[in-house]
């Protein structure tokens, strides 16, 4: 810990918040980042990310505990000398002032020189490939066009932290995947360090360097991406991020690296213990769609079990078919489109198994 | 360079040209052109829309635009002059009023016979009241003369009574002027007491006594419709006296041979001795006022049918044999009293916007219970009634009242210097402030509301200050709402009356309240006329030029 915070750029320290006095929207939030780093806060509605990214902006007061950036605690200095690019979901361009003036706006309260400010806006415009709009009002532009541009303003100023809350939600999805990649080429490009607000699961993936978990207040887990989806930490993680089977029993028996699960419909399956640490506890065991095998040749330990179709749906680049097993019915499996993957049919009934270490023990709340 | 727009949805340039392709117009399914038909289907619609607008058409119809098209009408109506004199109007066409000269014995004799009239019909007194607006005096010599003007009839009646008795007598009159038949079958009437036909002029009579004539059948048609009773019965007024004796004096009768044509024949051959009285001299007798130059001039100015009098004298000018010139200093009233609506007005508009801007700006950021409850406060004046308001302040701001009550009480004022805040200028802009300031803030209100709390947080983020992003971000985008505020309360403002005329005194009242005075105590209805008319003009002016400067598509009302 000690020497984690000397490199940490941005740090949040036990950091409680509350709106009314009686209920935590952020409960003991400890975070830091460094510099450079792509950090999305992802998180079901109402978890609590905005509050946490106004907190960091200014906008709103910690209850309790620290926000540092650069090792200075920055609880009692106002927003607008953080020195913090923000963007906001609606854009916030201002109306009345064009493109190019609502990009000059930081610089002129920063006193900056009108020759010195005129090269800086060109110099984002151009970044954000908006060179041409200079001379147009906001309402001129179209969604992904203002995006830029506030994106554009967020970073002229040269702000080695810039805050994004959910800045693509507006836009369709074409063209939200397209902004993915340009926000990230940008960051990565200047060098700046990015804390993003998403509830889109597949932008936090596709974007971060790590990935905050936020639910009720709490970061569920801060991993990078791949960790996130194939380790994680618990079941709430483990539904909210990708396509996720759960099946649910009770630990028969545990051991380091190893446990068995006894299904409650009878069948004995082997997983990994994530957060299950003893005999008898009730558990919820995660298997991704993608790691089961239809008719497995596996080893003599591994486990298999019997599933009936319910459902064959096409979906172009990969097959999806809803089974039953262990008495639920929505387990769904998905495989590739190969030449020689078999199309089963609603009713055929096969088997299933998958690797032990795909499988993990988590809690089953 | 990809966005949402390029690319998506068909391309002009194609739709232009796959529509140039077809010859001729585009047709319907039903072959009729679609021009014609979407018309028609559009013309539906409209007619359905005018009906469902119509009773509020019909309305503003008969409460707006006709009261001010009435009012913008009687600025400049002035039949009046025309209407009750017309003899004497016509015959002042040929007097010229430079030459300092009284008019001649035409015009007089032209008075004569209107005026006696207008006596009759009670109409001269109006008359006297409209040129009285002129110059003061004439209200007076038109009451007087309606009494005296019988005086000159008098001189021609007398002597034709004198002559022969029969021409004291009604059918004798009837006789000599009335078709045979009716006097015929008027006289069987009258004896049987049934109701009789109306007046039928002889034939040629016209001719043979044009004056004579006129005025008989002015006095038949007043007997009958005014006074509900028959020529055949009544004595004709003295007017036709005097028109008899003009008549034979100047015309041969000899040729007449109807009924009465020897006490005719024998009056003709008296006339040359009467004794006569000439209308000038007659008018002279009664006012010495008709030898006055000024009283013709002022009647021959306000002789035509329209008259730019009414704007001049609201802008303190009037009329002069020069052309319109400015009144005396002392005179002038109006100039003043536009001045001070306005610059009142405008002190009132920029303390509401002072004093509203920031109650609009709580309104629309504090949450919405408690948004609510103030919102109620801020309408409570409405909910009471305006003059219980007004009266209020003035408890308030009079000498002996709350404010100076205090102000002594704590020292600040000596308590035979109480502050005189009320019956002034500075009671006016209070009062009217405190009951205008609803209309300011809730405009306000409902363009603040649209403008959401992520602009001023922006602004912060990007390095402003507070002050810095309030006026540079908040402030522009709340200026929809001042202006919509300010156009509201300033017009309100330029027309208001009855709080100035409460706590005003005479030094803060309002133009509105001499329009008031105008039409309710002095009846000059066509110089209030003339005053509102200005006062639209000028709002309409303001409203041009904040046009102009501002853009009145930047007024939201929410
Ligand atoms: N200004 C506020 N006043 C009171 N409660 C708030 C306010 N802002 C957010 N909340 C509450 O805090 C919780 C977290 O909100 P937020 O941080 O906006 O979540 P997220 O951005 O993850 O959707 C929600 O339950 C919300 O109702
Ligand atoms: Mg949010």
């Amino acid at each position: 810990m000690a020497d984690g915070s000397n490199e940490a750029f941005v740090a949040f320290e036990r950091v409680q918040k509350s709106y009314d006095g009686e209920n935590l929207v952020v409960k003991d939030l400890n975070l830091s980042l460094p510099k450079g780093e792509f950090l999305t806060m992802l998180g079901p509605s109402g978890s609590g990310k905005t509050t946490c990214l106004m907190m960091l902006a200014g906008f709103e007061t910690a209850t309790h505990g620290e926000i540092k950036i650069g090792g200075v605690s920055i609880n009692h200095i106002p927003p607008h000398k953080r020195g913090i690019g923000m963007v906001f979901q609606n854009y916030a361009l201002f109306p009345h002032m064009t493109v190019a003036e609502n990009l000059s706006f930081p610089l002129e309260v920063r006193k900056m020189g009108k020759s010195e400010r005129e090269k800086k806006v060109k110099r984002a415009l151009d970044m954000v490939q908006m060179g041409a709009f200079g001379g147009r009002r906001p309402a001129q532009l179209s969604g992904g066009q203002q995006q830029r541009i506030a994106l554009a303003r967020a970073l002229v100023f040269e702000a080695e932290l810039v805050l994004m809350d959910e800045p693509l939600g507006a836009l369709d999805k074409q063209l939200r995947e397209h902004m993915q990649f340009e926000i990230k080429r940008i960051a990565d490009d200047l060098g700046i360090t990015v804390v993003y607000v998403t509830h889109d699961q597949t932008e936090a993936l596709t974007m971060s360097d790590r990935v905050a978990v936020f639910d009720d207040g709490r970061i569920q887990q801060l991993a990078p991406p791949d960790e996130l989806y194939e380790a994680p930490q618990n079941s709430f993680v483990a539904q909210f991020i990708g396509e996720n089977n759960t099946l649910e029993g009770t630990v028969e028996t545990i051991g380091s690296g190893r446990c068995t699960v006894k299904l409650d419909q009878g069948a004995v399956i082997d997983a990994v213990p994530v957060n299950v640490s003893q005999k008898g506890e009730r558990t919820r065991v995660s298997i991704r769609p993608e790691r089961v095998e239809f008719n497995p040749q596996m080893g003599p330990d591994a486990h298999t079990l019997e599933a009936e179709v319910q459902e064959f749906v096409y979906m172009g680049d990969v097959f999806r078919t809803r089974l039953k097993v262990a008495g639920k019915e929505d387990f769904v499996v998905k495989t590739r489109n190969r030449a020689d993957q078999v199309r089963l049919s609603p009713g055929e009934k096969i088997t299933i198994g998958w690797l032990p270490e795909d499988c993990r023990a988590l809690d089953a709340t | 360079m990809t966005d949402a727009t390029a690319g998506a949805g068909p391309n002009p340039q194609d739709a232009a040209a796959k529509a140039a392709e077809k010859p001729g117009p585009m047709l319907a399914a039903d072959g009729t052109p679609l021009k014609k038909s979407l018309s028609r289907a559009l013309r539906r619609q409209k007619l359905r829309a005018l009906m469902l607008i119509a009773p509020l058409l019909i309305f503003v119809l008969v409460t707006f635009v006709a009261p001010i098209a009435d009012m913008l009408f009687r600025s400049v109506e002035n039949q009046i002059v025309s209407d009750t004199l017309p003899r004497t109007t016509a015959a002042l066409d040929d007097w010229n009023a430079d030459s300092g000269e009284l008019p001649g014995e035409a015009v007089y004799e032209g008075l004569y016979y209107d005026m006696v009239i207008a006596e009759e019909r009670k109409l001269h007194t109006r008359l006297g009241s409209r040129l009285n607006y002129e110059q003061t005096g004439l209200s007076s010599l038109f009451r007087q003369t309606g009494r005296g003007v019988d005086d000159i009839g008098e001189v021609y009646f007398d002597q034709f009574d004198d002559l022969n008795p029969a021409w004291d007598e009604a059918v004798t009159w009837a006789e000599l002027m009335g078709e045979p038949n009716w006097v015929a079958e008027a006289k069987a009437r009258a004896g049987n007491d049934e109701s009789i036909p109306g007046f039928e002029m002889k034939d040629g009579i016209e001719d043979l006594l044009p004056r004579t004539a006129e005025m008989y059948g002015i006095f038949a048609e007043f007997t009958e419709t005014e006074d509900e009773d028959s020529p055949i019965e009544e004595e004709p007024w003295e007017m036709v006296h005097v028109a008899l004796y003009q008549d034979l004096v100047s015309q041969d009768v000899s040729g007449y041979d109807g009924a009465q044509a020897d006490l005719l024949n024998e009056a003709k051959a008296a006339v040359g001795d009467f004794e006569t009285i000439g209308f000038k001299d007659g008018f002279l007798e009664i006012e010495d006022d008709w030898g006055n130059h000024d009283i013709w001039a002022t009647i021959k100015t306000y002789s035509p049918n329209y008259t730019n009098g009414y704007f001049l004298a609201a802008v303190d000018m009037e009329k002069t044999p020069d052309g319109p010139a400015l009144r005396d200093e002392n005179e002038r009233i109006y100039g003043i009293l536009f001045q001070r609506t306005m610059f009142m007005s405008l002190m009132i508009t920029f303390s509401c916007i002072l004093l509203g801007y920031p109650v609009a700006w709580l309104l629309a950021n504090l949450p919405s219970r408690s948004a609510n409850l103030l919102l109620i406060l801020v309408l409570l004046p409405f909910w009471t009634s305006l003059l219980v308001r007004t009266s209020a302040w003035k408890v308030m701001l009079q000498q002996q009242g709350v404010i100076n009550d205090v102000l002594v009480w704590l020292g600040l004022v000596a308590d035979d210097a109480r502050l005189v805040m009320i019956n002034n200028q500075f009671g006016t802009i209070v009062a009217m402030t405190h009951i205008l300031l609803p209309f300011m803030i809730l405009p306000l209100y409902s363009v603040m509301q649209t403008i959401p709390p992520s602009y001023l947080r922006a602004a912060k983020s990007l390095g402003a200050t507070n002050w810095t992003a309030f006026w540079r971000v908040y402030f522009p985008q709340s200026v929809p709402g001042i202006g919509a505020g300010s156009i509201l309360v300033f017009i309100l403002a330029i027309g208001y009356y009855i709080t100035p005329e409460i706590v005003g005194g005479t030094t803060g009242t309002f133009i509105s309240n001499r329009i008031a005075y105008h039409i309710s105590s002095s009846l000059n209805w066509g110089l209030a006329a003339a005053l509102g008319t200005i006062l639209l003009a000028v709002v309409m002016a303001l409203y041009w030029c904040y046009d102009k400067i501002v853009g009145i598509d930047n007024v939201k009302l929410g």
